[in-house]
Formats: C-alpha cells, sequence, structure tokens
C-alpha cells in the first residue's frame, strides 16, 4: 500500500523536477543580454531549417484542408440555400482553429522531432559538452536560436496556411460549384473580425510554436544518450506536443471565444 | 554564396508571412487602411431583430454603407443605428424610409434604403424618420394565430 503511494509520489516529484529543469533551460536560454551580431545569423540559420522546409508541407496540407472545407461546406449549405455562406465556413474555420492547430501539429511532426534528434544527437556525440569545454555556452548557441526561429516561424506559417486554405476554398466553391464570387468574398468580410479572429489565431500560433519547440528542446537536451534513447526522446517529442497543441487549443479557445 | 541563398530563402519566407497577414487583414476580414470616406445618419427602429454591425446598407439593392454601430435610446426605449455612408452618395433625401430586410432564408439581415420625394438632402448626422423593423417569425406566427381564431 505504502509502496503504490511511493510510487506515485516518485513519479509526481520527477515530473515535477522535469517541469523545474526545462523551465531553468528556457530561461537560461532566452533571458541573456542579447548579442546581435552572433545571434541573428544563428537565427537565420534555424529559421531556415525550421521555417523554410516546412513551407511546402504546410502550404500543401492548408490548400487541401481549405478545398474540403469548401466541398464539405457547400454540399451541407445548399440544402438551405445558404451556400454564399460557405466563405463565412472556410475562413472562419481555418483561421480561428484549424490553421493555427494543423499547423502546429504539422509542425510538431516536421520540425520538432528533427530538433530533439538534432540535439539529442548532439549530446550523444558529446558535442554540447566539448562547446562547454572551449568555454560557448550550448544554451545559448545551440537551444535559444532554434527556440526564437520556432517563435518565429509559427505565426508566419499558420497564417499562410489560413491563406493558402482560403484560396484553396474559393477556387473549389467559386469556379467549380458556381458560387458567387461576390457574396462568397463578401460574407466573409462581413463575418471575419481582424482583431477577435485573426489576431486570437495568431496569438494561438505563437502559444503553440513556442510550446513545441520548447518541448522539443528539453527532450533533445534531457535524451538518454544513446540510439535507443534518442528515438524514444523524438517520440515523445511528437507525443507531448501533440497532446499540449490539443489540450491548449481548448483552454485558448474557451478564453478567446467562449463568452460569445 | 551558401549562407546567402539561405538568407534570401528566408527572406522569402518572412515577406510570404507578412503577405499572408496582410492578405488575411485585407481580403479576408476586410480590413482597409485606405478609409472611404464617408458620413453620418442615424435611424431609430422599435425592434432591430438581430441586425449586427458591419450589416450593409443598400439602395435598391446596392451596397451604399455600413451599420457601425447599435445603441438603446434609454429616453424612447428604441434602437438607434448608426449606419455610414459613402460620401459620393450624397442625393438621400430627408424623407427616406428605411426596412430591415433578410437575405436568403437564413442570411444575414441587412438595411435597405428607399429615397424619398423631398428636395432637401441627409447629411452627416441626420435622422431618418421613417423607419420599418425587422421581421420578427414569432410575433408574425403570433398575428396569423391570432387572426385564425378571431375568425
Amino acid at each position: 500500500m505504502l509502496d503504490i503511494l511511493a510510487v506515485t509520489g516518485r513519479h509526481f516529484i520527477e515530473k515535477l523536477a522535469g517541469f523545474g529543469r526545462a523551465t531553468l533551460v528556457l530561461m537560461h536560454a532566452l533571458f541573456v543580454w542579447p548579442q546581435p551580431r552572433t545571434s541573428i545569423p544563428l537565427i537565420v540559420k534555424q529559421l531556415y531549417s525550421v521555417g523554410v522546409k516546412s513551407l511546402l508541407i504546410i502550404a500543401v496540407s492548408g490548400l487541401f484542408i481549405g478545398m474540403v472545407l469548401g466541398l464539405q461546406g457547400y454540399t451541407i449549405l445548399v440544402d438551405f440555400a445558404s451556400e454564399q455562406a460557405v466563405g463565412q465556413m472556410v475562413a472562419l474555420s481555418l483561421v480561428r482553429e484549424l490553421a493555427p492547430v494543423v499547423t502546429a501539429l504539422l509542425f510538431a511532426g516536421r520540425a520538432g522531432s528533427a530538433l530533439t534528434a538534432e540535439i539529442g544527437l548532439m549530446k550523444a556525440t558529446e558535442q554540447l559538452a566539448s562547446l562547454e569545454m572551449i568555454g560557448v555556452d550550448p544554451l545559448r548557441r545551440i537551444v535559444a536560436p532554434r527556440l526564437w526561429a520556432g517563435f518565429i516561424s509559427m505565426p508566419l506559417l499558420s497564417m499562410i496556411f489560413a491563406i493558402v486554405g482560403i484560396y484553396g476554398g474559393a477556387v473549389v466553391s467559386i469556379d467549380w460549384l458556381g458560387v458567387y464570387s461576390g457574396s462568397f468574398w463578401s460574407v466573409m468580410q462581413s463575418s471575419v473580425d481582424f482583431y477577435d479572429d485573426v489576431l486570437n489565431g495568431v496569438i494561438k500560433s505563437l502559444v503553440f510554436g513556442f510550446v513545441i519547440t520548447w518541448i522539443a528542446v528539453y527532450q533533445g537536451l534531457q535524451s538518454v544518450p544513446t540510439s535507443e534513447g534518442i528515438s524514444q526522446a523524438t517520440t515523445q517529442t511528437v507525443v507531448y506536443s501533440s497532446l499540449m497543441i490539443l489540450a491548449l487549443d481548448f483552454v485558448l479557445t474557451a478564453l478567446m471565444f467562449g463568452n460569445i | 554564396m551558401r549562407t546567402r541563398t539561405i538568407e534570401i530563402l528566408v527572406g522569402l519566407f518572412v515577406v510570404c508571412g507578412l503577405l499572408a497577414a496582410l492578405a488575411l487583414a485585407v481580403t479576408v476580414s476586410g480590413l482597409s487602411g485606405t478609409k472611404q470616406d464617408t458620413y453620418k445618419i442615424y435611424a431609430h427602429f422599435d425592434n432591430i431583430g438581430g441586425l449586427t454591425k458591419k450589416a450593409e446598407v443598400t439602395l435598391a439593392g446596392v451596397q451604399i454603407g455600413t451599420v457601425t454601430n447599435i445603441k438603446l435610446d434609454p429616453q424612447m426605449l428604441t434602437a438607434v443605428v448608426e449606419m455610414h455612408i459613402f460620401s459620393e452618395v450624397n442625393y438621400l433625401s430627408i424623407d427616406s424610409s428605411v426596412q430591415i430586410l433578410t437575405s436568403g432564408l437564413l442570411g444575414g439581415k441587412y438595411i435597405g434604403l428607399s429615397v424619398g420625394a423631398e428636395e432637401e438632402v441627409l447629411t452627416d448626422g441626420g435622422v431618418i424618420e421613417d423607419s420599418q423593423s425587422a421581421l420578427v417569425l414569432e410575433e408574425l406566427i403570433g398575428k396569423f394565430l391570432f387572426n385564425k381564431v378571431s375568425d
């Protein structure tokens, strides 16, 4: 009986300690005296591997999700003779929910796992230790640019996702299904509010980008330096960040849109 | 050379993202930096029945402005609707009438304006006296049932 309690307690303490270490890593990497001359080229390099390389998958999935939304929305709305509202449906669901969440899930799979594997391997091959030996802070040199790159590129990717999706939906509903383009866009414009909908979506994606890169970097630093450990850490990055995205999405949606 | 390509691609990525933000602002949410010149007119309604901000104001079905604010008049207990009319539409006579209409069965509410016969035109801050409230389905059904009973 006491053993069970002890096991629960130990697990809880371990999780709490992990969270504390992750927070320390984050603080240490982010809140340092800025050195723009050395850090900006590093961030640009990371923006390339985190942002630019994710662009294609984000744009393609955005296009298809927008097209599916247009198709599905049309078949439902045409029953009520209000198929011009398909623009509103596509835009609102993309801007508020699908763009931040789906982008974040793809980003976790595409960029988060790569970050963990990279940092895990650096740890396994003792590159991090040797950086420390020559007096370079690995948190600053390796971790901080990756955190910033994830933080910057997530909202950009999410906005690209949304706009590509909306144009995909427009192509399907206007060109293929024959919704009148004037009412498609005007119904959309009169229902989507820039501050309430677009900006809240951007805030969501900022939060997601932050959480994903934080989890990815921390899992990489914490991984057991073996091939098995790295694979486990990569899996955990994807699992944890997907769960966190979905849970946080609910919390954020409740905070932003719950009182309407 | 290698760094330069990376830098160019990153620059392209950031520009794409900012363009997407701009497109979301302008084409999706209808936020426009260059505000069209408008003037304000007001109308009182007994019941606005689901009219919202940003609803269209139309004349003969063509948009001539938008609803910008809806308030309750505490003295008269009616709804005061503030409309911004495009300034090139400067020929609305002071005895114009407004009514709240619905586009389609489930479509949004909008305001339909009909011009009267007076020479004088509405200017900034003008008030339209003649207004017809929104059609509320429950009231309509209630009236219908009442007539049936009294028959």
